[in-house]
């Protein structure tokens, strides 16, 4: 299948996250490849999250610079030009 | 006009939805979220059939066998009014208006706030109602739980590998968890217990760097740099207001799901069934879903 953007895409999670895994799921069904940072393995990246976004809660998703904070699937969808 | 609507899509939702949904009945699904509560939990144990599966990979099970029936799903919509006006039953939602000649208000529980200075403009700055998500973001760090049941016991002992130092402020006179993880709690070195104490005040920079708590009319200042909320849950009720609920907000039903109210139905933790929990959540779900087709039958 082809690629529906060819930004590079971040996301800040934790394992029992729901509202991670509804954003995964969201980009697998629109065909977009993420790294995926789960910050409860390395207190170094949950800083870096916390840094970027300036909050505390995951999902952070870093889309090129562009930092979106939560399951928001509009911002998502526009970040994306989907 | 619809024959039914069902208002959530956790466990008791879903499952009304998938039962409608064989019963071939013509109805639409209108929710904020899929999975409710369900995808809030962390591991679940006793849903017969998985011996262990996480709440949220649970509720993403759910969802499948739910999407498998190709239903109507609003998602997204959150319904503000919902009202019986001699036959019709009219939703009113953030998005639209529907009528309907049932309703399964299966709409769950959301985290209680604790209404004290501070808390909105810190959700998320170091403030969170969702231990199983957020508590990995403090490691080394010294936080707050605030509540004394179970939820509360239970982010403590996530935090218990993770964090400097716990406070857990409990406003009852002894802690009301499981003793079970009560005893676990006890032993730990890095914990210390509030009990009979009330958090007033959450201050901070851009973050949360503390919180003002009071015990016995002494008032403490304690240097936490994380705040779990874990003081119970409230019915999302709030939208329909002339049907009976009791004290806690939850609407009446009898083992039939019917509300006092012909054609309304209600399943799941936003009413006054007894134990909120997953399976009985569905179980609930199934039985509004066969009760409002056997109603439509007879009217």
């Amino acid at each position: 299948m082809e690629k529906n953007s060819n930004k590079k895409v971040k996301i800040y999670s934790t394992p029992l996250c729901s509202y991670c895994m509804k954003v995964k799921l969201f980009l697998h069904k629109h065909n977009i490849d993420y790294d995926e940072y789960d910050v409860s393995k390395n207190i170094e990246l949950a800083e870096e999250m916390i840094k970027i976004s300036g909050q505390t809660g995951v999902p952070v998703l870093d889309i090129e610079g562009k930092i979106i904070i939560g399951y928001n699937k509009d911002e998502i969808k526009m970040a994306l030009g989907l | 006009m619809v024959d039914l609507v069902i208002i959530g899509a956790g466990p008791a939702g879903i499952t009304a939805s998938v039962y409608a949904a064989r019963k071939k009945m013509d109805f639409l699904v209108i929710t904020r979220d899929i999975g409710g509560q369900a995808a809030l939990s962390g591991d679940v144990e006793n849903y017969t059939g998985y011996q262990f599966i996480t709440g949220p990979e649970l509720a993403e099970k759910f969802e499948e066998h739910m999407r498998k029936y190709k239903i109507k799903l609003k998602e997204d919509e959150e319904v503000i009014n919902l009202e019986k006006i001699n036959d019709e039953i009219l939703i009113k939602t953030n998005q639209e208006d529907y009528k309907t000649k049932t309703v399964i208000i299966a709409s769950g529980k959301r985290s209680k706030e604790l209404g004290i200075s501070g808390e909105k403009e810190f959700k998320n700055k170091g403030l969170t109602y969702c231990a199983t998500c957020d508590a990995p973001l403090f490691a080394g760090k010294e936080v707050a739980v605030i509540g004394g049941g179970n939820s509360a016991l239970d982010a403590v002992l996530q935090l218990l590998k993770i964090a400097k130092k716990i406070y857990l402020i409990n406003n009852r006179l002894t802690l009301a968890g499981d003793l079970i993880m009560q005893e676990k709690i006890k032993q730990s070195e890095i914990v210390k217990i509030f009990n009979d104490a009330q958090i007033k005040e959450i201050f901070g920079d851009k973050m949360v760097n503390g919180i003002k708590i009071k015990k016995q009319n002494k008032e403490e200042i304690l240097p936490v740099q994380g705040i779990f909320v874990e003081i119970g849950l409230i019915p999302n009720s709030e939208f329909i207001k002339y049907i009976n609920k009791n004290k806690q907000g939850e609407i009446i039903v009898n083992c039939y799901n019917e509300t006092n109210l012909p054609g309304i139905f209600a399943a799941g933790d936003v009413t006054n069934v007894p134990e909120k929990q997953i399976i009985i959540a569905a179980g609930e779900g199934a039985k509004a879903a066969l009760g409002a087709f056997k109603y439509l039958a007879r009217v």
